[in-house]
């Protein structure tokens, strides 16, 4: 077989695996568009022929704005606030020798390593004893927290890959250091602060497991939201409505996640090259 | 900021005369630390504290309600490690852990492989399948999925029914633990396989090519070159990419609560993650879920040793 046929050949493997893989995507996008009578005929039609709207006009009820405000409050509060606390530890751990810093590093290390499952009993008895239990402030709390030990680790190496001969170059030109920093540094750091806001956003955006515990059920996030929607007995749901609620939870983490995502590999690899 | 200022001309004297990475010695870091280190400490730090006094405390219902907690030693986890529901939940979550690991790093670095091998348009396509279906949030696509495997609309059953390979009518898939693990299989396996794909892309690209032409005209044959030269330089990133997916699967719930909550049977379905959960939050035994919640820490953490000393190795 020759050198092109071979890949042609493979081609075709890739082409059908890129198609197996992304049909259940393609299968929700099909039914959000259809009638609630096509999506139960016994014969499913692969393709929205009855091409609709009205599930999306279903699906976003009084409970997906209420539950669109809590999701963006809690994204909004713990990505601010990760990028910072985490820009600031990177450039400590990056930039500085100093007493602590490799445990510092072997602390977040760990705490990465810590299922939520472990924790989430406790953290749950101290948001109620403080409470937090069913607010923003208690769930962006846990959320911060949880993203943290990964933007640091993410941020760390951006802030590495920067050679620290371009800010003492700009000192010898008669900089101070902030001002080195913030001219030099911090706009080459734009990237990875980008990627950082970008991974603490999915995360906070896309977390099921501690919402469903510290929310109460009035009290949703978008993924509590949707998974409200199929809950009810199976005669009930309204699968193009839920069909059109997953497209609308999913379409801004598609979008921030396509415009990040070769940032995201690139730090990872490099990280785990040197590693 | 200023500390961190003022600090430097001395420093830079007795900076040490590695080339590539100077830090600076100073204790202004330790401003730079503090938030974050505070975060840790309240939403993480406190927590765990607070979870390993209550391992070994009676604190039920009636502690919720304001009864003092009762100290009684290892009585929680010797109640725990002799119960063989217990032992049946940690052995479920570690087969179901190897086969979804397995399975998905098996897969994902086949993908990674087929990358390497096409031209550019069958490549794209395949990223970008891979890219929707790795950023497609949990919950969604659990939908999605839901929506494939239902009982009575279903495109599986009626896609199984209609290639004859039996009468799939009104199946349902969740009902039996070991189906309803099929279907959290390929659920979960799914969406983890992007990852590694991506990873194991992005770390073969990174083999030199000399060297696997330098293979090719020593007449190494295609798995000769995959055991001697493509293996050992992604392997780095494969290892750390195993960690990850390790302790991933081994305390997924996302995805069984969820199956769980559509006609799972909980009490033979739960792994690690679902199991505390119900202690827990379902049942307040805020003791014993602590005591097994620990159990879980530590079986992670020795799972994942490795992989934090050799990343440890690296920084010291």
């Amino acid at each position: 077989m020759s050198r092109t046929t071979k890949r042609r050949l493979w081609g075709g493997v890739a082409i059908a695996i890129a198609l197996a893989w992304i049909f259940p995507v393609y299968w929700v996008l099909n039914g959000a568009f259809q009638p609630v009578e096509a999506l139960r005929s016994p014969t499913p039609s692969f393709i929205p022929t009855d091409f609709t709207l009205a599930a999306f006009d279903r699906a976003i009820d009084e409970q997906f704005w209420a539950s669109l405000r809590l999701s963006l409050s809690v994204t909004l509060i713990c990505v601010a606030l990760a990028v910072v606390c985490a820009f600031v530890a990177a450039v400590a751990i990056s930039r500085f020798r100093f007493r602590g810093r490799v445990s510092f590093i072997i602390v977040v290390l760990t705490i990465q390593m810590i299922p939520p499952e472990a924790l989430f009993i406790s953290q749950y008895r101290m948001l109620n004893d403080w409470s937090l239990y069913n607010t923003v402030g208690g769930l962006s709390l846990l959320y911060i927290a949880a993203v943290l030990p990964f933007t640091v680790w993410l941020l760390r190496g951006f802030v590495d890959g920067i050679p620290v001969e371009l800010e003492e170059a700009a000192m010898v030109d008669g900089c101070s250091r902030v001002r080195a920093f913030f001219t030099i540094t911090f706009p080459l750091l734009a990237p990875g602060l980008i990627a950082s806001g970008v991974f603490a956003f999915l995360q906070a955006w896309n977390e099921y497991t501690l919402a469903v515990v510290v929310m109460e059920p009035d009290n949703r996030t978008l993924p509590l939201w949707l998974r409200g929607m199929t809950t009810v007995s199976n005669e009930a749901i309204d699968w193009p409505a839920v069909m059109a609620g997953s497209v609308l939870v999913a379409l801004p983490v598609i979008i921030f996640f396509l415009i990040v995502q070769t940032k995201m590999t690139q730090g990872l690899v490099s990280g785990a090259v040197k590693g | 900021m200023s500390q961190v200022t003022t600090a430097a001309p001395v420093d830079s004297v007795q900076q040490s005369p590695a080339p590539t990475r100077r830090r600076r010695r100073t204790g202004g870091a330790y401003w730079f630390l503090l938030p974050a280190i505070v975060l840790l400490l309240v939403a993480e730090g406190y927590p765990l504290v607070r979870q390993v006094i209550m391992s070994f405390q009676e604190f039920g219902r009636a502690q919720q309600f304001g009864a003092p907690p009762e100290w009684v030693g290892l009585e929680n986890y010797r109640v725990l490690f002799a119960d063989p529901q217990m032992w049946a939940v940690v052995a479920r979550s570690l087969a179901f852990c190897l086969v979804a690991v397995g399975l998905t790093m098996l897969i994902g670095t086949a993908f990674a492989l087929v990358m390497m091998r096409v031209d550019r348009t069958p490549r794209v396509l395949l990223q970008i399948s891979m890219l929707l279906c790795w950023a497609m949030p949990v919950i969604a696509a659990m939908t999605a999925w839901q929506w494939l495997f239902d009982t009575r609309y279903g495109l599986v059953n009626w896609l199984l029914t209609n290639l004859g390979v039996g009468d799939f009518t009104r199946h349902n898939w969740l009902i039996e633990p070991l189906s309803f693990f099929l279907v959290a299989t390929i659920i979960v396996v799914w969406m983890s396989v992007p990852f590694v794909a991506f990873t194991a892309y992005a770390a073969l690209t990174q083999v030199p090519e000399e060297a696997l032409e330098a293979g090719q005209i020593d007449g190494a044959n295609a798995w000769q070159r995959w055991r001697f030269i493509i293996y050992p330089s992604i392997r780095p990133a494969l290892t750390i990419v195993l960690m990850l997916q390790i302790v991933w699967d081994l305390r997924v719930f996302a995805q069984i609560h969820y199956l769980q909550g559509i006609g799972g049977v909980p009490s033979e379905t739960h792994l690690l993650g679902t199991y505390i959960y119900t202690l827990g939050v379902g049942q307040s035994e805020y003791g014993m879920a602590s005591a097994f919640a620990l159990f879980v820490l530590v079986l992670t953490l020795a799972l994942t040793a490795h992989y934090v000393r050799s990343l440890l190795r690296e920084e010291s």
